[in-house]
């Protein structure tokens, strides 16, 4: 019996969140849905570390779907990349979920709370399926599980703008699968097949046609959208802003960063690195919008008022970081970049919690709101200035790790590499700009009247909050495990073709 | 050895520990005053002990060494005494202990709020500044040097004004900016040439380095250590002087400035090493720099009618004292360099003391209203011209020493520009600082208020009268220290 589930872990990764959605759905006893989605998401995230070790080694773990052989059948395959991402996501949920339950009570009434832990999981669902599925029409359907779940989600929020949010957020999204699905669709007309691996095999002899150049305009693009890769990240702010706390920490932490694979994915896997950096123009084009990205996404982040924006805007800056350590197309760039998904992930969602505890007692995140928040919930901004020290890229964080290494990867590059290191530092001196704005109303200003009875956040937002917390210090003094798996994962798509 | 309770390892832990505890001690009795004030005390005490006892294993030539561990794979986070960082040490470590005194005198006589939070960063400052003393590589001096400016922002922003948020803004900004935008990518890129950052007497880049990277990672490092407060990034430290007057005392004239030009001072001698400095053409002009930065903060010192921005500016031009030496490269500079950091420190804080019990005493803070002060305040006056000597480095007072050091040095070396710079600078010295005492001791009192001006309390009286007693021991005893400022020059003292 253990030996049977062991075997079927890749399906289980996708299966337990996809089937706990309806159990959400129908046992709808106060408590209960958040229950099941709390224990589903442990039980995935213990899946997600499973396979991380199995596939460790360099191994590549093939499963066929319900026993039909790839390429005919879909495949599951797992590597040193997507298991890496899938244990980071699936992590991300666990904390999400932990913080959900006193969050989501506050924010939306009861009676809902059952549709949307069922969104939840199935946003969860759709995002590990995009990781861990070999195949290529199977990313845009798990693309659109995710992302319409999470346009649900987002339009819980309490703000009636979350609604013009989710709109936008819709239409962007869909422009974003459909490009995809076109792309795919002229890859499948050339080819035969949707397998990647298979894919890979067969590209190289239909290369040379427009068809393929298109679709891989097509998949990019696509792809660029749902990263919010500037200048298609007008989604993003809004989005994040007025959606409940809890799914702005999660959907902060992980779609994009599941959007980043995709593209990743196909440039590396499908495509392969020779064509899409030798034939097409990607490097340069890549390079020239994250750099844009950096300094726009950190210069909006400055003059915002709401801080979930500030947030938001950063976070655009920090999606051109990673995109930037891609764009070297060296080992190491590309492990910079995919370490940074990781760093950012855990700080980001640190500042998003904490951004939670304020909304949960303050009911917004608007600056004045943080006036004196230093002296009536200390501990909830204690951790808010440990991710903002991330976000700088202080040394004993996450973030100076991951600067660490993106500008080691650019000192390769010689002379490019000397502009690409100043956008680097001039963006995480804009970092100190938009955090300190923060941190200096927060401590030394006086709380308004109404405001200087506020308590601290209660524990149960407290503790995943600084669990996310102490993980931006942990992992930024014990730097090995994240240092290699990235390294790996990185050395396992370059090796690829 | 066996003499000791414990090994010197320890003891430098100990040291480090220390600090730390005191600050969650402070934090834990924050609501008792007196209990809280104790415990600095003991604390700040029981760290210069410590950090007393690895001395004899430095003259040894053995100090401690410990690694907590890498913080990046084939990086470690890891801690290493050697004279020039023990000297450094001491004298932050012993200040911290007068300076306490001083502050309890002070913040209760200005009766300060927040004074917990107060106790609690300065506690945290000292232990990085120890952090940076013994650090063992760039990486792990760089992890502190962060920490001691974040640590002492809110010490800067203390009174919550318009004003004080203003100045701790421009501090932030400016020690942050240089950091990251020089310092960092300077660290990043002598990790990328020479394969590591462990400090080694002589210098860690390999022969074939070529020069002129070498010359742009010099530039680099000199402006990236902004505590250097070398121009044009020097505004930081005048803004940084709306903190409360120990703050300035301590940190602004000795632990966050002398770690400054300590960490100039350590990448020279041990990063860059002075062969290879002498060859580097970027390091001639990094002189004058320093030689530019040392006469221009003079001038403006003479213009500034704020005694504590006076001293900044004063500040700044005795730190580019250090720089020069550094780059000067030669041994009788370096040890010039190595001893105006203790000298300087003693004469600086003397002068930040006397502005404070000025402050206390008779609420004045410019200079024009420092008229026939002498009389109400003799000591303090007194203390102010002993402080002002050592400065202007005049006996009977340490400064003396440094000087002749340094201009012995410039001398050798053939730069006389840079030795009439030296001269100059000690004229302006005179002409900013002395008069302050002349008037206050022959000046007529300005306004009839002379009747309820006394002496500031006495904590802060002691505090000055010891440090004032360090500027003339320096003088009369300068050997220990011209000892250790040795060991950096003689080939093969230190190990490492």
């Amino acid at each position: 019996m253990m030996n049977l589930l062991l075997d079927d872990l890749p399906a289980l990764q996708v299966m337990l969140p996809l089937l706990c959605a309806p159990l959400c759905f129908i046992l709808r006893i106060k408590g209960l849905p958040w229950l099941i989605a709390f224990v589903t998401s442990i039980l995935t995230f213990a899946v997600s570390f499973m396979l991380f070790n199995q596939v460790a080694d360099g191994d590549i773990l093939s499963y066929a779907m319900g026993g039909w052989a790839p390429p005919w059948g879909i495949e599951y395959r797992v590597d040193r990349l997507n298991s890496f991402f899938m244990l980071l996501i699936s992590g991300i949920g666990v904390v999400a979920l932990l913080f959900a339950r006193k969050s989501v009570d506050s924010e939306i009434i009861a009676c809902k709370q059952s549709i949307f832990y069922s969104a939840f999981m199935l946003c969860l669902a759709g995002l590990l399926g995009i990781l861990i599925t070999g195949d290529a029409f199977n990313v845009f359907v798990f693309l659109e599980i995710s992302a319409l779940s999470s346009y649900v989600l987002i339009s819980f929020g309490q703000d009636r703008r979350a609604l013009t949010a989710t709109f936008q957020y819709l239409i962007m999204g869909t422009i974003g699968a459909t490009m995809i699905l076109i792309g795919l669709g002229f890859m499948y007309m050339m080819t035969g097949t949707l397998n990647m691996a298979d894919l890979a095999t067969r590209l190289p002899e239909v290369m040379n046609t427009n068809t393929i150049r298109t679709a891989f305009a097509f998949i990019v693009i696509g792809a660029s959208i749902k990263l919010a890769l500037f200048p298609l990240h007008i989604w993003l702010p809004n989005a994040y802003s007025y959606a409940p706390s809890v799914v702005t920490v999660f959907l902060a932490a992980t779609s994009t960063k599941v959007a980043l694979y995709v593209l990743l994915r196909f440039v590396f896997t499908v495509f392969g690195a020779e064509f899409a950096f030798g034939e097409m123009p990607l490097q340069h084009i890549l390079m020239f919008m994250a750099v844009l990205a950096v300094l726009t996404g950190s210069l909006c982040a400055v003059f915002q008022t709401n801080i979930k924006h500030v947030l938001a805007y950063s976070s655009i800056g920090q999606i051109g970081y990673m995109v930037i350590g891609v764009a070297l197309l060296t080992t190491t760039g590309l492990a910079a970049g995919i370490l940074h998904v990781f760093n950012h992930a855990i700080m980001k969602a640190c500042l998003f919690l904490a951004i939670g505890c304020v909304y949960y007692r303050h009911g917004s995140a608007r600056i004045e709101d943080f006036k004196g928040i230093g002296k009536t919930m200390p501990w909830t901004m204690a951790a808010f200035v440990i991710g903002g020290l991330g976000l700088i890229g202080m040394p004993l964080t996450v973030g100076f790790i991951s600067k660490w290494y993106l500008v080691i990867a650019a000192m390769e590059q010689g002379a490019i590499g000397a502009i690409t290191i100043s956008i680097i530092l001039i963006g995480s001196l804009l970092a100190v700009a938009y955090v300190w704005r923060i941190v200096e109303v927060a401590y030394f200003n006086e709380p308004t009247k109404e405001k200087a009875q506020i308590k601290e956040a209660p524990l149960a937002l407290l503790i995943p909050t600084w669990i996310m917390a102490l993980a931006t210090i942990y992992f930024g003094i014990k730097t090995d495990f994240s240092v290699i798996a990235a390294t790996n994962a990185a050395t396992t798509l370059m090796g690829a073709k | 050895m066996e003499m000791l309770p414990i090994s010197f390892e320890k003891a430098m832990l100990m040291s480090m520990a220390l600090p730390l505890i005191t600050a969650g001690l402070v934090k834990l009795f924050g609501n008792k005053p007196n209990l809280r004030e104790t415990i600095t005390l003991t604390g700040a005490t029981a760290t210069f002990l410590s950090v007393l006892i690895l001395l004899e294993a430095v003259l040894n030539n053995n100090g401690p060494s410990y690694t907590f561990g890498a913080l990046i794979p084939g990086l470690d986070l890891k801690l290493q005494v050697e004279p020039l960082g023990m000297l450094f040490a001491l004298i932050a470590s012993f200040l911290w202990i007068i300076t306490t005194v001083y502050a309890i005198g002070y913040m209760r006589g200005n009766k300060e709020s927040n004074q917990t939070r107060f106790f609690i960063c300065f506690a945290l400052a000292i232990c990085f500044t120890l952090g940076i003393a013994f650090a063992a590589n760039l990486l792990t001096l760089f992890v502190f040097y962060e920490l001691l400016t974040l640590s002492t922002y809110p010490l800067v922003a203390h009174a919550g004004t318009e004003k004080a948020k203003r100045g701790a803004r421009i501090y932030l900004s400016i020690l942050l900016t240089t950091s990251i935008a020089f310092f960092l990518p300077a660290i990043i890129w002598t990790y990328h040439m020479a394969g590591t950052t462990d400090f080694a007497l002589g210098g860690i880049f390999p022969a074939e380095t070529g020069h002129l990277a070498l010359g742009i990672l010099l530039i680099l490092f000199c402006f990236g250590v902004g505590k250097a407060a070398l121009m044009p990034f020097h505004r930081w430290l005048p803004s940084a002087m709306v903190a409360p007057t120990p703050v300035s005392a301590l940190l602004h004239a000795v632990a966050v400035v002398k770690a400054g030009v300590f960490t100039i001072l350590k990448i020279m001698v041990f990063v860059f090493g002075a062969d290879l400095l002498t060859e580097l053409p970027a390091r001639d002009i990094m002189l004058y720099v320093a030689g530019a930065s040392i006469l221009l903060s003079s001038l403006i010192a003479m213009a500034q009618d704020n005694l504590k921005a006076r001293l900044a500016y004063s500040t700044i031009s005795q730190l580019g004292y250090v720089t020069l030496g550094a780059l000067l490269a030669i041994d009788v500079a370096t040890i010039g360099s190595t001893m105006h950091i203790a000298m300087h420190a003693f004469g600086k804080i003397t002068l930040f003391f006397c502005a404070g019990a000025v402050y206390v005493a008779a609420k004045k803070t410019e200079i024009s209203d420092m008229r026939g002060l002498g009389k109400a305040m003799p000591f303090t006056m007194f203390a102010f011209f002993i402080g002002s000597l050592s400065i202007i480095g005049l006996p009977p007072t340490g400064g003396t020493w440094s000087k002749w050091y340094l201009m012995l040095g410039s001398l050798d070396t053939g730069h006389l520009i840079l030795m009439g710079v030296l001269m100059v600078s000690s004229l302006l010295n005179i002409a900013y600082l002395l008069p302050i005492p002349m008037r206050a001791f022959f000046g007529k009192e300005a306004e009839a208020s002379k009747a309820k001006l006394k002496e500031a309390p006495w904590p802060m009286l002691l505090a000055m009268g010891v440090t004032v007693t360090g500027c003339i021991a320096l003088f009369l005893f300068p050997q220990p220290l011209f000892e250790l400022a040795s060991m950096l020059t003689m080939e093969g003292k230190v190990n490492g």
